[in-house]
């Protein structure tokens, strides 16, 4: 990999260890200035780091999918029961 | 008559009556009903408090299975967990006319279930050390195992020695397939109780961050070190289940 003598320092300064542990600062918007310069240059030229941000970002898509179909915990019979409590809760009093 | 014009709008069971087509399509499926939420809470909470069975029915459908995953985060039992939840809904009816909303009616909900559960889980982690957030934050879990980098003393110690390979091969079928769900579910089932509880509510609920570090009483640094945790270690799962089988 080429790596300009610009870049060559500071990805050098800027680990894929480092970048590891910021991706959730970045992906939170909570990475400014400086930090998410180096953060970016590192991503531009670091093809590991490019695949594990992907790979977090697949990660969060597929924890998503997980909620979709999981309805109805509450079985018929305690539903039912809570509803009625509700109906008597707005029944009007005696 | 009860679901106003913006409800019908959201995910969950109210939705099933309504067009599949927009349900089922891959872009739709993880939308989450976050950015609604003030908007219909007033119409919401308008029909809780005259009573409308419907929108109590909603709320239950719609809340259910979530409260009841995250109660179990805080209780020994399912059971327990199921208690909780049910005296979470006895709250909702007895106490929605002293809801002020300053909050969401969900941070509501979400508030009543944690104090609920976390006192139930109180009385029965007495004689069992309980995970503190403290015991939590201070383990030094780095989000990468170690020996994937160079190590020290090399010219590129720290770089990656066995960087990750993209996904994007796995063919999608597969990267859906329920295996893999259930890899993404097991591995959550593992995490410790805080980095599992904002994890469900940030990544499976779709909460924003605002909202996590209200209901959990987290300080916004705290609820990323967890969230960043936790992530970590279901892509760490992800991987190995996709290196460790073929396709
Ligand atoms: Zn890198």
């Amino acid at each position: 990999m080429i790596v300009s003598s610009v870049f060559r320092r500071s990805s050098r300064d800027y680990r894929c260890q480092q970048f590891v542990e910021a991706v959730t600062d970045y992906l939170e918007g909570a990475m400014r200035g400086r930090d998410r310069s180096r953060f970016e240059a590192h991503l531009r030229h670091c093809d590991g780091c490019e695949h594990y941000l992907a790979q977090l970002r697949r990660t969060i898509e597929l924890t998503g999918h997980l909620g979709v179909d999981d309805v109805n915990a509450l079985g018929p019979e305690a539903r039912r029961q809570l509803v009625g409590a509700f109906r008597d809760f707005h029944a009007p009093r005696a | 008559m009860f679901l106003p014009r913006p409800l019908v709008a959201l995910p969950g069971p109210a939705l099933h009556a309504r067009g599949d087509a927009a349900h089922h399509s891959s872009e739709n499926q993880y939308v989450t009903p976050v950015a609604s939420d003030y908007v219909d809470d007033q119409i919401l909470v308008a029909s809780l408090r005259r009573g409308d069975e419907a929108a109590f029915a909603w709320l239950l459908d719609r809340y259910g299975a979530s409260l009841q995953r995250l109660a179990r985060s805080y209780v020994a039992t399912a059971a327990a967990a199921e208690e909780a939840v049910q005296e979470t809904w006895v709250a909702v009816i007895t106490g929605i006319d002293r809801f002020e909303q300053r909050a969401s009616l969900k941070t509501w909900l979400y508030r009543i279930l944690i104090n609920v559960a976390r006192s139930k889980g109180v009385r029965e982690h007495r004689s069992v050390p309980f995970a503190s957030l403290a015991d939590e934050l201070d383990q030094d879990e780095p989000a990468v195992d170690p020996t994937r980098f160079v190590g020290a003393g090399d010219a590129r110690a720290g770089s990656w020695a066995a960087p990750p390979v993209p996904w994007d091969e796995e063919p999608e079928r597969r990267l859906l397939a329920a295996e893999t769900l259930a890899v993404v579910e097991a591995a959550i089932a593992t995490l410790p109780p805080h980095q599992a509880r904002v994890l469900r509510l940030r990544d499976l609920e779709g909460w924003a961050s605002p909202e996590v570090c209200n209901a959990l009483d987290l300080s916004e640094t705290n609820q990323r070190v967890l969230l960043h945790r936790a992530r970590a270690k279901v892509r760490q799962a992800l991987e190995s289940h996709f290196e460790g089988s073929t396709p």
